[in-house]
């Protein structure tokens, strides 16, 4: 029923910065139908004594005091990073405008 | 020098705002000064080495769990009240994905379709003491992104960059954003209103207590939107005829870090959008650029489908409800507007509108406040923090209340003044003093040995040395050339050092200096 078209795999891959071949934008389209129609059985359940509900808790309100807590020192910041340079993450130069 | 930096063409103001109705938007991000992150326990001071206020949670590493900051949702609340918004009884934070370097989780944590607060207005003050209400459409919460420096292009601006080194001290910083509704019926004074509503607001923040507000260190930041319209001849520019033509594409201009450039700005982008509409030529809905050096703007990224943002709630942070009864008590913390508080300040002082304006435009009026709740007159207040203080601040290119002189201080001062230890101009040079460091006023007088000297021996010493060295000069006064004595009190200052009262040196002179008939009594030595 659910109708995920060409374009809009193509559009997400854009998005999502993958780089995808003529024939893989088919073969996902389907797939992606298959996906989403297994997802919206998911909207059967819902009704009057099922809400929607973006949260699985029923909480609100959580909150903390704002009271410094300790940071990671820059070492143990970058440790992760695949390069570093004068005590930041170093990334490939950027195209768009900051 | 890029390529993008070329001059596009622009029309004369006057023929702009005789054909086109132009329509602001304006956006307004606002750092909180809360001690802590907005979703981690970070500090947010400013000025800290690179990487070292960070944590998993604003590092976005795998597991880590974002809490929101109390005071951050407080502060929030309050500027929403004060913009005379509704607060919303329900609302959730909202992941905005992107892929860009400055957040390092590839989302920005915002709020989308459920702000905390919307639907406000701010009454702004114009310079001819009318007022222009300014309609609020919402505003949210979010946080800040981290730092980026692009290295190894020849101009240190993205263009030519050969890559990008990220600081995120600043990631997750709180961040409200202000967003206005389509501000229409501005008419030709649209530049001066998008100036104003920044400046109430900055002034409405600052009172609030809730941020820095400084536009030049990027914690207040301006995004100004404009559009221009066909304008329907004879009407007025608010009248509902004008209301009902379409609005134009519009630009969006960035990098706006002063009052003054956004007033600029707005003004540049008018004649800009209006030369394009004239030659026929349409406009591109884009970010520009605002260069406050050449007082233009330049083609930023277009906005197209790139901004697809895929917004969806945030699953790792709970919904808020504010109680009403917590708003309620938080509408009571209200500060009094700071437009009213002006005038009522202004009356108590009793200090003429110009006098009154200058304050506000140095940031000035609570220093003056609380140096006269420290004890010296308003007057003298003034003078000193948008006198010689001013001054001081403008050379060294820091805000007055940075200054690292306290109103306590100012007003100490001003009490050595007022009690005859000091003349005027040794204050200043007590007041350098105290700004280098060197203590409490009195501390200054007495470590550089500043204050008046009081002993008539030495200073009658230096009247009748001074005398003597300039017998002409004294003939000329005794002969009854009373303005000469002036050369004579000068060199008596000269001697003292800029120790003595140049009233007293100037009576000792006409006493010793009066012509033969006079019955003055001569006592000192």
């Amino acid at each position: 029923m659910s109708a995920i078209s060409r374009e809009e795999v193509s559009h997400l891959a854009m998005l999502a910065r993958i780089d995808l071949q003529p024939d893989e934008l088919d073969r996902l389209a389907a797939q992606l139908d298959v996906i989403l129609d297994a997802v919206a059985t998911v909207t059967q359940v819902a009704g009057e004594d099922v809400p929607a509900t973006s949260h699985p808790m029923p909480l609100t309100n959580v909150t903390r005091p704002d009271e410094p807590r300790p940071c990671l020192t820059q070492e143990e910041a970058l440790s992760g990073a695949p390069a570093a340079e004068a005590g930041r993450f170093r990334v490939p130069r950027i195209l768009e405008e900051d | 020098m890029t390529v993008t930096d070329t001059t596009e063409a622009v029309l004369a103001y006057d023929d702009v705002v005789a054909a086109y109705d132009p329509v602001l938007g304006l956006e307004v991000h606002v750092e909180l000064n809360t001690a802590t992150k907005m979703f981690c326990g970070c500090p947010t001071g400013f000025g800290a080495e690179p990487n070292t206020q960070v944590c998993p949670v604003c590092l976005g590493l795998p597991g880590a769990l974002p809490v929101l900051n109390a005071r951050g949702l407080e502060s929030a609340i309050r500027i929403g009240l004060a913009l005379n918004c509704e607060i919303a009884t329900w609302c959730r934070f909202a992941r905005k994905n992107y892929f860009y370097p400055d957040m390092p989780k590839n989302f920005q944590t915002s709020q989308y379709d459920e702000p905390i607060a919307f639907n406000g207005f701010l009454d702004v003050e114009l310079d001819d003491g009318s007022t222009f209400r300014v309609e609020i459409e919402r505003a949210h919460m979010e946080e800040d992104t981290g730092k980026s420096t692009h290295v190894g292009g020849s101009t240190g601006r993205i263009h030519g960059a050969d890559h990008s080194l990220v600081d995120y001290n600043r990631a997750g910083i709180p961040l409200i954003e202000i967003v206005t509704k389509p501000v229409e019926g501005a008419g030709e004074r649209a530049p001066e209103i998008a100036r104003a509503y920044v400046s109430a607001l900055r002034d409405l923040l600052r009172a609030l207590g809730v941020s820095d507000v400084r536009m030049e260190q990027g914690s207040l930041r301006c995004d100004a939107n404009l559009s221009l319209r066909a304008k329907v001849p004879g009407t007025a520019p608010g009248s509902a005829e004008q209301r009902a033509v379409p609005l134009g594409t519009r630009s969006e201009t960035k990098n706006v870090n002063s009052l003054r450039s956004v007033e600029r700005a707005v003004r540049y982008e008018m004649t800009r959008h209006a030369a394009r509409l004239a030659a026929g030529l349409r406009i591109v809905q884009e970010t520009r650029h605002w260069h406050e050096d050449t007082g233009i703007t330049t083609s930023g990224r277009e906005k197209s489908d790139a901004e697809d943002y895929r917004y969806f709630p945030e699953p790792d942070l709970v919904p808020m409800s504010p109680d009403p009864a917590w708003v309620d008590e938080l509408r009571g913390t209200l500060p009094e507007p700071p437009p009213q508080r002006r005038r009522r300040l202004q009356a108590d002082w009793g200090f003429a509108d110009l006098e009154m304006r200058d304050l506000v435009n140095a940031g000035a009026v609570e220093l003056v406040e609380a140096t006269v709740a420290a004890g010296a007159a308003p007057a003298a207040a003034r003078k000193w923090w948008s006198g010689e203080l001013a001054r001081r601040a403008n050379a060294d290119g820091v805000e007055l209340a940075a200054m690292p002189v306290t109103p306590a201080q100012v007003a100490a001062l001003q009490g050595l003044v007022d009690a005859g230890t000091l003349t005027d101009s040794l204050a200043r040079q007590v007041l350098e003093g105290v700004l280098a460091g060197e203590g409490e006023p009195a501390d200054v007088v007495e470590s550089r040995g500043l204050r008046v000297v009081s002993d008539d021996g030495a200073l009658g010493a230096a009247v009748d040395q001074a005398i003597a060295d300039n017998p002409d000069v004294a003939d000329k006064v005794r002969s009854g050339k009373v303005a000469a004595v002036g050369a004579l009190v000068g060199a008596v200052m000269k001697q003292m050092r800029g120790q003595a009262d140049a009233a007293k040196v100037k009576a000792l002179l006409t006493e010793r200096l009066a012509p033969a008939d006079s019955t003055t009594d001569v006592t000192t030595s």
